[in-house]
């Protein structure tokens, strides 16, 4: 039988008996979100399989399935009748199995009836529950589905229990030895997997006990174990790495499917793909290697179906007409490094960014924030994928977090480095063996604790002057780390081992997903082989720890979860960890969306805030800097001179020392506003309950249980450069373009209408779409409108729907202000004739909508 | 099984006998697997008071659990040694994990009557009579019999810690 064959049907088998079992739980517990994914992820594995060996009735069976667990995870009630239905398909499934382990081929039927109730159920979103007796009544596909599978499902199972019992020992010593020579085979025994993994335990335990006596010896000057004591332990070493040897496999096992999986790719996606593998021969741990199989195909199939470009877009764009995906393998350290590179087309982070916020995934502002490589890291999330079309290659985005997830297990990591136009490398790290890590020791509070090294960046050293200086922000501790920073935590505290006193000490830069953070610790040892023991089941519950370990000096210690240690950044940690279903609840409360503001003090002691998203950059400028130039202070920064100004007039400019200045930048100029201290940044609703008549000061907000002031930033920008807003009248002159603005909130316009004025247009501003209506049809002529969505009365979508229907108005370009902008107000808008939909708080991608539609204006007349 | 033994009343158990905070505590001698002198126990950050840590013996790892704090019975004896100092610790096996009890002292092995031992007094201890499975009315002083498996079910406690 094809090997490719055989393998898909012990894999199979074992899927499915796991399938089955947690169908059975997830029907007891409908709402367990985890036993669907398990349940979505071994179905669409199936499937996967069955699309490349041209499986096409069992494709299409466990699509169907699929499609109908896919509306489960999008939040469909899940029915008895509806978990019967998939078991049943399932069962159909074994039986097909079952045909094919014996002839070798698909055999020979019809499965339209179960499809056509899985599709009719996926369609239903649910029966009506007066159906459910009826449906009971008459079970004959199902009953008689499942009594001829009955036996084959026994025998499908038996099957893969003996298979799976001796197939791996054939492939530990049968493959290679296959591979190289027949006469090979007869210098090599079948030996049980089992047998293999209790004499690496044994080892372990040798290799700890060796560990130990060299300790005590070495205290003992002149013992006469010395010189015995080497020999065993060199004997030790050579039996340990002749244990681990047995154990080891080139990856080039795992890769044997890819080629195959390649060619059927090319073949049905019509592109030319070559597959390169260099490094097939480096060895890793079975036990690893089995679990990186499937991650691995996945990420090739994924280079091949969305990286590589068709041949006539690559000749097009002067590329080889030939497709190249390159696999290459290497030891370094402890671990092996796996890299799959395309040369197509590379990640389009700005569809990954409009899926990323349309699926709640990061809010605007975060994502302005982010590198273009952390945008990409977005395809790891779950649920997300960018293939705008379902197809049974690219899938629905079961993908590629199943592949962090895998990788994450065994202790690896995977990264992506994406080129637009060049092709997408991803990098996978994993340890050689799951039993021995390499750890560094650290000590927080008296007590000594192993990281495993695999998620410490680097090491970083900390001390209250010099280089790296920890500071704080209110009493977040953070580093300033080439040019990120870096959030800090005390692991003395997180311990709850003591309070963190002095600033110095060693930062542990750690890596968690793609959350970077350092851990604080007193001191900081060495590296360590350890043998990973257990945790006590009495102290499990401790999220920070992943087990425990004995050093050479017998004594035992904790090794960190570094991923629970994580926890204690709290909020920040969580925000990188959530999962999508969660994340979609917060869209549904889009109406409640929350703000990241700037707390700072200036002048009183009353707190003051601004929206975060307005300010450009915090920074401590040195005093001796600051020059007065004719009444005004001014500083040197970025090689420009940037007006430094105050708040009120209580606001006083420090002597020595280093001052805290927020700074402003538009258009290539850059305002400092001088500030006392900078307090926090937090996320609250900004309602603005009392307004000012102060100027430069919007009103007043409660922000975290406090009354703050939220400042108008809009009131400093003229007083730093008199022409600020005035630079650009010369083009708004000749265009003479006039924008009307409609937001109920006095806030929003007198945020926005200053930041439209500096670009260049002519700003009405008005509270109410009545008002809008009522302006647009004065007579004043107006090139463009930017509205609120969410107001009272009557809505930015009521509006648009206003405008459309009068003549005068029927052509002017909309542009759409959205709190969270989500795919069905967009689809929304774009029915009521919505040009453009931007974030409240995104105001580069307002003044670049504004160009963009008042430029088509231009072009039309 | 061992509370089949314990019901036959005639039936002679070997008790190991030891003392935490001046109270005189036995485990049938069956549940022990050695009694040790604790040594480098590390501490667990984060876990129950009555955790005190987890130290290596002859290469398994043992959880120390203070039996003191474990049954609160600190207060009523306030003379006792203090804690991470307990000289002894009794070695238990549960569920393929080691365990150690930290007690002050430990005593000789006594063979009692399962007819002599009488029911936990109805005014005991709530927290102690949850992992008592009798007393014996010794020369001079009460002996309590501890439930091994009820002294290590911290569960829930330990959760909430």
């Amino acid at each position: 039988m094809d090997e490719l064959l055989r393998d898909f049907l012990n894999e199979t088998g074992e899927s499915l008996d796991l399938v089955d079992a947690e169908l059975v739980r997830f029907e007891q517990d409908p709402n367990n979100g985890q036993i669907l994914g398990n349940i979505f992820r071994l179905v669409h594995t199936i499937k996967g399989t069955c699309g490349f060996l041209a499986l096409s009735r069992l494709e299409r069976l466990t699509h169907a399935a699929e499609t109908l667990m896919g509306k489960f995870r999008d939040g469909m009630p899940v029915t008895a009748e509806a978990v019967t239905l998939i078991l049943s398909t399932l069962d159909r499934v074994k039986t097909i199995l079952d045909g094919i382990e014996r002839s070798e081929q698909e055999p020979v039927g019809d499965d339209s009836d179960l499809i056509e109730r899985l599709a009719s159920m996926a369609r239903q979103e649910g029966i009506p529950r007066q159906e459910h007796p009826a449906r009971q009544e008459s079970p004959s596909p199902q009953s008689a589905a499942e009594e001829a599978p009955e036996r084959a499902a026994v025998e499908s199972r038996a099957a893969p229990a003996i298979e799976a019992g001796a197939k791996p020992a054939v492939e530990a010593v049968d493959k290679p030895a296959a591979e190289a020579s027949e006469k090979l085979a007869t210098h090599s025994i079948r030996v049980s997997v089992d047998t293999l993994d209790h004499l690496m335990t044994t080892v372990s335990e040798l290799v700890l006990t060796r560990n130990q006596l060299l300790e005590i010896v070495r205290r003992h000057e002149d013992s006469d174990f010395k010189v015995p004591l080497q020999r065993l332990s060199n004997v030790t070493a050579e039996l340990q790495e002749g244990v681990m040897k047995t154990r080891m496999q080139p990856i080039g096992n795992a890769w044997q499917k890819l080629p195959r999986v390649v060619r059927d790719l090319a073949a049905e996606l019509d592109k030319d793909i070559e597959l390169e593998q260099h490094g097939a021969e480096t060895e890793l741990d079975r036990q690893v290697l089995e679990l990186v199989k499937d991650p691995l195909t996945h990420l090739v199939r994924n280079c091949a179906d969305h990286g590589i470009e068709g041949p006539a877009e690559r000749i097009a764009l002067g590329k080889p007409k030939n497709g190249t995906i390159r696999l290459s393998a290497c030891h370094q350290g402890g671990h092996i490094i796996i890299e799959i590179a395309d040369d197509g087309r590379g990640l389009d982070t700005a569809r990954i960014r409009a899926k990323a916020l349309e699926s709640g995934l990061a809010s605007e502002a975060e994502m302005a924030a982010k590198t273009d490589g952390e945008i990409c890291n977005f395809i790891f999330a779950p649920g997300f994928s960018t293939a705008a079309e379902v197809t049974s290659i690219s899938g629905r985005g079961v993908g590629m977090d199943v592949v962090r997830s895998n990788i994450e297990q065994i202790g690896g990591t995977v990264d992506l480095k994406s080129v637009s136009g060049t092709g997408t490398t991803f990098t996978i790290k994993i340890p050689l063996t799951l039993a021995i890590v390499s750890a560094l020791i650290v000590e927080a509070g008296g007590e000594r604790f192993a990281i495993p090294q695999l998620s410490v960046l680097e090491l970083v050293r900390a001390g209250a002057s010099g280089e790296h200086r920890i500071e704080r922000i209110k009493d977040t501790p953070v580093l300033r780390l080439r040019n990120t920073l870096l959030p800090l935590l005390h692991l003395k505290e997180v311990l709850k081992l003591g309070t963190a006193d002095s600033e110095g000490g060693f930062v542990v830069v750690t890596q968690v997903g793609n959350l970077v953070f350092g851990a604080i610790v007193d001191s900081v040892f060495h590296t360590e082989e350890i043998v990973i023991k257990p945790m006590s089941s009495k102290l499990r519950h401790i999220g920070v720890f992943s087990g425990t370990t004995i050093l050479g000096d017998g004594s035992v210690i904790m090794i960190l979860d570094p991923n629970g240690v994580a926890q204690a950044l709290g909020r920040a940690a969580q925000a990188a960890q959530t999962d999508a279903p969660e994340l979609k609840q917060s869209e549904l409360d889009a109406a409640e969306a929350t703000v990241s503001l700037l707390v700072f003090r200036a002048g009183s002691q009353r707190p003051k805030a601004v929206p975060l998203s307005l300010v450009t950059r915090l920074e401590e400028i040195d005093c001796r800097r600051i020059e007065i130039s004719d009444g005004r202070h001014l500083v040197q920064y970025r090689d420009q001179l940037m007006p430094l100004l105050r708040i009120d007039t209580e606001t006083g400019l420090k002597r020595e020392g280093a001052q805290p200045i927020l700074v402003f930048s538009d258009h290539g100029r850059s305002m400092g506003l001088v500030v006392d201290e900078i307090v926090d940044i937090v996320e609250d609703k900004l309602d603005i309950e009392v307004a000012s008549n102060r100027p430069g000061v919007l009103g007043y907000a409660v922000v975290k249980g406090v009354t703050t002031e939220i400042v108008d930033v809009g009131h400093f920008l003229p007083q730093a450069f008199e022409d600020w807003f005035r630079n650009r009248d010369g083009i708004a002159a000749r265009g003479a373009r006039s924008v009307l603005l409609v937001d109920d909130s006095a806030f929003f316009r007198d945020m926005l209408a200053p930041l439209i004025k500096a670009a260049g247009y002519q700003v009405v501003a008005v509270a109410s779409a009545a008002d809008a209506l009522a302006a647009l049809n004065s007579g004043t002529r107006f090139d463009l409108v930017v509205t609120d969505v969410e107001m009272p009365e009557m809505d930015g979508f009521a509006l648009a729907e206003a405008m459309r229907r009068a003549p005068g108005t029927a052509a002017i370009p909309i542009i759409a202000l959205a709190a969270m902008v989500s795919a069905d107000a967009i689809e929304r808008g774009r029915a009521v004739g919505f040009h453009d939909f931007v974030a409240k708080f995104d105001r580069t991608g307002l003044i670049a909508a504004i160009k963009e539609q008042s430029a088509g204006v231009e072009h039309a007349a | 099984m061992q509370r089949d033994t314990m019901n036959d009343p005639t039936k002679l158990t070997e008790y190991v006998t030891f003392s935490a905070s001046g109270q005189l505590f036995g485990l049938p001698i069956e549940r022990v697997q050695d009694v040790f002198k604790p040594t480098n126990i590390t501490r667990v950050p984060l876990a129950g008071s009555e955790i005190a840590g987890v130290l290596n013996l002859r290469g398994r790892i043992v959880t120390a659990i203070h039996l003191s704090a474990r049954l609160d019975l600190e207060s009523r004896a306030p003379a006792a040694a203090p804690k991470g100092s307990a000289p002894m610790a009794i070695g238990i096996e549960s569920a393929a994990e080691s365990f150690g009890l930290l007690v002050d002292s430990v005593g000789e092995v006594l063979k009692l009557t399962e007819a002599d031992r009488e029911p936990n007094p109805i005014n005991l201890d709530r927290k102690l009579a949850r992992v008592s499975s009798g007393v014996f009315r010794l020369d001079g002083q009460l002996l309590v019999v501890l439930d091994v498996d009820r002294v290590l079910d911290l569960g829930g406690e330990a959760v909430a810690a």
